[in-house]
């Protein structure tokens, strides 16, 4: 074992398993490079209308709700539809802008996870969408915040800026930071456990509301 | 069984080895009717879905071909790569363990638990803590794992063993589920009926308040990045998100096949698998973590590294060609003999076609007369080559297998009479209304199979002394066979 428990048998399997590796490998051999003939990146750049369209096709296909609004409206958006379904209770990351959302909980470190589930919703910004899966990235930046905020409550609304929509996932691997915690979404939980026929919403939110916010037309 | 005895030892092979060939499994598993009609349903439905989400994708197969490369550079690299990966999450706050096997890896993981004091342990969907009998370890100590995919609650609680890589309990009608929880499950109101969305319901309410609880979960992992030490698990319903994030204590088992060199490598893998495995685009939800986050998610991290005989397959140029397995099931879903028998007449954790290959190679007894008559169950049809994202060539491999197995037999082991076996798989496909699509393909590919032949495998064959197994096409065997019989 590497790290604090000094267990002596332990560090014998490492050295054992490593051997063996080693033996079981014939010496010298390089692997070949790897090719990467596959697409890099889509023929749109970053927050084009058609990869707006194509995410917001693919989130509705998923099950999600999509709305589309300009930046000094969001706030609008949102109140419209908590009040159709008559939530109260919101809970933000520390990091969203206020205005989004007033009167909203912001979360705190120390707020234990478990009494997340007594608020309705959840309101996030977004790192990362990927336009040709309809996926949305979070990387637990202060307007995304922790992973249990996403999580335990029953609806989240994700607020999505144009400019972090790309096409492709290789796009959105290049832009993320892999040492933080993240979460790829795409559409509410889902399960087709049950005679292969698709049940939404298991564990996870079960809504999950997308705000597109475009500058332009 | 014999969990803490030395590997090799008959019987110490557990939830790898099944007791019967699979010849008898097989006929068991060919009258159950509700096998086989949700087998067929499931798979043809994700035969279809998976058709279509892939031939969208203009780049597949460089996909492929580079899903391909990325799998054979990590497993030529491995001891480096893992030793990297180590570090890295070592660097992070995480803890490090190495198991040789999976009594070792049973006991390492019971240690972490025990020092928790939980005595409940949240499970998240894994087949490597299935391969290592890690629920039994667990019991044994006095540990209750809950499994909190909904399908591996299903199996658990029938006292069950799953039947499909990606849709474990395929083999239960919703009668029996719904059964199952008002046995089991205080949450379900007298009155459940047996609709797939009030079932889920039920699970949903039973593991919230666990999820919201536990001390401790167990997960396995689908890739490994060593460059960052970050861990990548797929999934669908969200149990996952759950265990990796609210219990304070995560134990990670992995085998250590599961390591990628690289971040970007990613870029390939996350399109290919999912596509592969269920047929969407993206699965529902993919988490990542490296190390321990301050203030979010498990602050205490404990990551397993089991060899449980991948080191043996490594060094054989067979089983180095299946550890490139990403365990997408594509082999399963589209294979005539899986789609008949299901997963549980493989007598495995891992069935199908890559798990024919899998079994004999991690059990390291390819002569067996149980493990050993996995490579006969195949038309060697060659839909599985087609299916697969990182292009194993499973039937070449099966192909040599049998090889294997025969010359076992020729040294006096007991031997699974292939002749037998041939006649029993071919007669299942055979049977079918759809067999002539099947066979005409069949024969095609067959045709093509014999040159397709690995560089690698050749210079084994050549080096290892052994025959070269005369490839025949599967209608030439099928027509050999059936005259045996008549
Ligand atoms: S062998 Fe290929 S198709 Fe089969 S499970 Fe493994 S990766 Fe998937």
């Amino acid at each position: 074992m590497v790290g604090a428990d000094p267990a002596r048998p332990v560090v014998n399997a490492r050295t054992v398993v490593l051997g063996r590796l080693r033996r079981a490998l014939q010496p010298g051999v390089v692997p070949e490079p790897i090719v990467r003939a596959y697409r890099q990146a889509g023929p749109s750049p970053p927050g084009a209308p058609a990869l707006l369209d194509r995410l917001q096709a693919r989130l509705l296909d998923l099950g999600a709700g999509v709305r589309r609004t300009a930046p000094d409206t969001v706030a609008e958006v949102i109140a419209a539809l908590l009040a159709a379904r008559g939530a109260t209770t919101v809970v933000v990351p520390a990091g969203l802008p206020r205005t989004f959302v007033p009167g909203a909980v912001v979360d705190a470190a120390d707020r234990p996870a478990p009494t997340l589930d007594q608020v309705d919703l959840v309101v996030t910004g977004c790192a990362v969408a990927i336009a040709e899966t309809g996926t949305l990235v979070l990387d637990g930046s202060p307007d995304q915040g922790r992973r249990a905020l996403t999580l335990v409550p029953d609806w989240h609304i994700a607020v999505v800026a144009a400019a972090r929509v790309v096409e492709t996932l290789p796009e959105a691997i290049a832009r993320l930071d892999p040492t933080r915690p993240l979460t790829f979404i795409s559409g509410p939980s889902a399960t087709s456990d049950i005679e292969f026929r698709r049940v939404e919403g298991v564990h996870g939110p079960r809504t999950l509301d997308v705000i597109l916010v475009t500058t332009g037309g | 069984m014999s969990a803490g005895g030395p590997a090799g030892r008959s019987g110490a092979h557990g939830p790898l080895r099944g007791r019967e060939p699979f010849p008898d499994a097989a006929r068991r598993a060919l009258a159950d009717t509700q096998l086989r009609q949700n087998l067929a349903r499931a798979t043809r439905t994700i035969r279809a879905r998976r058709a279509e989400v892939v031939g969208e994708v203009p780049d597949w197969e460089a996909l492929r071909e580079a899903g391909r490369a990325i799998r054979a550079e990590a497993t030529q690299r491995l001891p480096e790569l893992l030793e990297t990966l180590e570090a890295q999450v070592v660097a992070r706050g995480g803890t490090v363990h190495w198991a040789r096997d999976a009594a070792e890896a049973t006991r390492v993981v019971v240690n972490c638990v025990q020092a928790t004091g939980a005595r409940e342990v949240l499970k998240v969907k894994s087949m490597t803590t299935q391969e290592i009998g890690l629920n039994t370890a667990l019991e044994r100590a006095g540990i209750r794992p809950v499994e909190t995919d909904l399908a591996e609650l299903i199996v658990q609680l029938a006292g069950d063993t799953p039947s499909h890589i990606v849709v474990p309990a395929i083999h239960r009608n919703r009668e029996e589920i719904r059964q199952l929880f008002r046995q089991h499950l205080p949450e379900a109101p007298a009155a459940l009926g047996d609709d797939p969305q009030e079932l889920a319901a039920v699970a949903r309410r039973h593991l919230r308040q666990k999820f919201l609880r536990a001390p401790v979960a167990i997960s396995g992992v689908n890739f490994a990045v060593a460059e960052t030490g970050t861990l990548v698990v797929v999934e669908s319903e969200g149990n996952g998100r759950m265990c990796l994030t609210l219990p304070s204590t995560l134990v990670t088992v992995m085998g250590i096949e599961k390591v990628i060199p690289r971040w970007r490598d990613l870029d390939v893998l996350l399109q290919l698998l999912p596509r592969s495995a269920t047929g969407e685009r993206m699965n529902p939800y993919t988490s990542m973590w490296t190390g321990v986050t301050p203030g979010d998610g498990p602050q205490t991290f404990h990551l397993v590294l089991v060899d449980g005989g991948r080191s043996r397959a490594l060094a054989d140029p067979i089983g180095r060609e299946a550890l490139r397995c990403i365990r997408c099931s594509a082999c399963l879903n589209v294979c005539p003999v899986f789609e008949r028998v299901g997963g549980h007449a493989y007598g495995s954790v891992y069935p199908g076609p890559i798990g024919a290959i899998l079994t004999p190679q991690l059990t390291g007894r390819p002569g067996d007369r149980v493990t050993g008559s996995l490579p006969f169950a195949s038309t060697l049809c060659g839909a599985c080559l087609d299916a697969c994202p990182v292009l194993i060539d499973i039937p070449q491999l099966l192909v040599h297998l049998r090889g294997v197995a025969r010359a076992g037999a020729r040294q006096g082991r007991r031997p699974p009479s292939p002749s037998t076996l041939a006649m029993g798989a071919a007669a299942w496909v055979m049977a079918d209304g759809s067999r002539l699509g099947w066979a005409g393909r069949a024969a095609r590919l067959g045709r093509r199979l014999p040159a397709a032949g690995l560089p690698p495998l050749a210079r084994w064959l050549r080096t290892r002394d052994l025959p070269t197994p005369p490839p025949e096409t599967f209608r030439a065997w099928w027509a050999r066979t059936r005259r045996g019989r008549s």
